[in-house]
């Protein structure tokens, strides 16, 4: 069963057509890159299934379960994580305890425990501390455990973003252009985490503006041009499809 | 040892040494009185400041809810036959029972609509403390009856240092606790990105409900106090100038920081005390002082500070 799928979502603004029929799926531990040229209608779809725009027909699918237009905290209930283009750190808490807040889902959260320190509220922290140290070594940010996120370096706080989405335990990982802002070397670093996330079963779908990591990275490439399904394919079969070599990749490679 | 000083549980040893030292330093009964003053507002500060400075929501009202666990001594003993020690909890139960109710709707406001609503919710509940003077004396307030404890009387100014000493104590201890638990890391979570706390499975107007319940309830604990130390209450307990006072308190003493809360009580009880030295122009230095505060300070005493010493090592 796929993990994720959208099945024949549209959507319109104004009378715009901003996103057209668009069908896709997404298998346990595949990489999904959604390309395209500027308006083409990459991060309306990207919203649509991140449960911030109503699609006006169609439906999205996780898991089997239609999660349509589901609210974000309850799309995270159902198995999907994502991170932010524009980062959305908690930049006043640690990277340790950025990690800790994506456990909420797993924690019990009954605050009179907590509240007089009883000792399952402080086993549950040290639970809590211990997963969100194995996630920071998994991005290779465990030395920042205890530093300040709003004093970490912008290609540590990309993968500080994964790293807290995973702790969700998520089915199925959104990445709104995971390599955007960064300098060639955290590209790479951020390249071999989500090599690393989808290797661990997870299903990946990234928005991403940098074709050499969408080459690299992606199972299967996505292609949308002017809100419609322009191709779909590997790598290799994309890059070789003429129509997308006309509309998009002619002005990048 | 910043480290040591970075602990949460720091503020709690430090507050510990400080209630346990003042009596020996300060052993005058005017002294321990101002101590109370300055223990009994540092709670109501440490409850707003995990509204404000931890959930990051403002509310103009909190005296409102300060004033209910005032009234619920005064009126509970004096016309309900409910003993203090009933009547205290009572109130702050029906503190937060209101918070509960009132939050929801108006939780959904954001940054000056909600400092707004807030704000009218003080008014409101000043107004009716006010006008309900069958019950509540009117604007002229109500004697408190003294707080009985199995035969024994709070009244003397050390009986209420080590009763809101201790209290205070308990309420900081209890907001670290808060503040490491998955509260109040949802709590900061939603302050620095609620999108990104939505996306975490975060019910972002729960956490918010839960802030504005939990300081209500600190707020209500503090108004008690205050009420049976001075043995009286008026509407002014619940006015409109208090509630800017808790905020002030607040955001001088460092939002977002336990020990900014005590700082800021602290400054805000001892310095009209100082500056009555000036007379006449004890308010405008008042005025002028808090405005250098905020300019030299900008993030309050204590998280400012801790900052310098921070970069100078």
């Amino acid at each position: 069963m796929s993990t994720l799928t959208t099945e024949h979502v549209t959507i319109t603004f104004g009378g715009v057509t901003a996103v057209a029929d668009v069908s896709l799926r997404a298998e346990p531990g595949e990489i999904l890159a959604i390309i395209g040229p500027n308006g083409a209608g990459k991060t309306t779809l990207f919203n649509i299934i991140a449960g911030i725009y109503r699609p006006a027909r169609g439906r999205i699918t996780l898991a089997g379960e239609d999660v349509t237009s589901l609210a974000p905290h309850l799309l995270a209930r159902r198995g999907l994580s994502r991170t932010f283009q524009n980062l959305q750190i908690f930049f006043r808490m640690t990277a340790a305890e950025n990690v800790m807040v994506g456990r909420h889902l797993h924690e019990a959260r009954g605050l009179l425990p907590h509240l007089f320190a009883l000792p399952a509220a402080l086993r549950q922290n040290r639970a809590t501390r211990r997963k969100a140290e194995e996630l920071l070594d998994f991005v290779g940010l465990a030395s920042f455990a205890d530093q300040d996120a709003g004093t970490m370096p912008y290609g540590a706080l990309k993968r500080l973003e994964i790293a807290r989405a995973l702790a969700a335990e998520p089915k199925a990982l959104l990445l709104d252009e995971p390599a955007a802002g960064c300098n060639p070397v955290e590209t790479r670093e951020v390249d071999g985490v989500i090599r690393k996330v989808a290797a661990s079963g997870v299903t990946v779908v990234l928005v991403e503006h940098d074709m050499r990591l969408v080459m690299r990275i992606s199972d299967r490439i996505l292609v949308l041009d002017q809100g419609r399904m322009l191709a779909e394919g590997s790598a290799a079969e994309v890059r070789a499809n003429p129509e997308v070599v006309k509309v998009y990749l002619g002005a990048h490679a | 040892m910043h480290n040591v000083l970075r602990h949460p549980y720091a503020v709690v040893l430090l507050l510990v040494a400080i209630v346990m030292a003042l009596p020996l330093l300060v052993p005058s009964t005017f002294h321990l009185r101002i101590a109370v003053l300055i223990f009994i507002f540092a709670l109501a500060v440490i409850g707003l400041n995990l509204l404000m400075g931890f959930a990051g929501q403002v509310s103009l009202g909190h005296a409102g809810f300060f004033g209910i666990g005032a009234y619920a001594v005064a009126v509970g003993p004096t016309h309900l036959g409910v003993p203090s020690w009933a009547a205290l909890p009572a109130g702050a139960a029906i503190a937060g029972l209101l918070a509960f109710l009132v939050g929801r709707p108006i939780l959904r406001l954001r940054g000056h609509y909600l400092a707004v609503a807030t704000l009218g919710l003080g008014i409101l509940i000043a107004m009716v403390f006010t006008n309900e003077a069958r019950l509540t004396g009117g604007p002229d307030g109500m004697p408190v009856p003294r707080l009985e404890l199995f035969g024994w009387r709070a009244r003397t100014p050390i009986a209420w240092y080590w009763i809101s000493g201790v209290t205070l104590i308990i309420g900081a201890l209890i907001a670290v606790n808060l503040i490491e638990s998955p509260t109040g890391r949802a709590f900061r979570a939603i302050h620095d990105s609620d999108t990104a706390a939505r996306t975490l499975g975060i019910d972002v107007a729960r956490y918010k409900l839960v802030a504005f319940v939990l300081s209500a309830v600190y707020a209500a604990v503090a108004g008690a106090y205050l009420a049976l130390f001075d043995a009286l209450v008026t509407p002014a307990t619940a006015g409109f100038l208090r509630s800017i006072e808790f905020v002030t308190m607040a955001v001088i003493g460092g939002l977002g920081s336990i020990l900014g809360g005590v700082v800021g009580a602290a400054v805000l009880v001892l310095l009209p005390q100082v500056l009555t030295a000036f007379h006449d122009y004890e308010h405008i230095m008042l005025g002028l002082l808090m405005m250098l505060f905020m300019i030299f300070l900008p993030e309050g005493i204590v998280p400012s500070l801790a900052r310098l010493t921070r970069r100078r090592t």
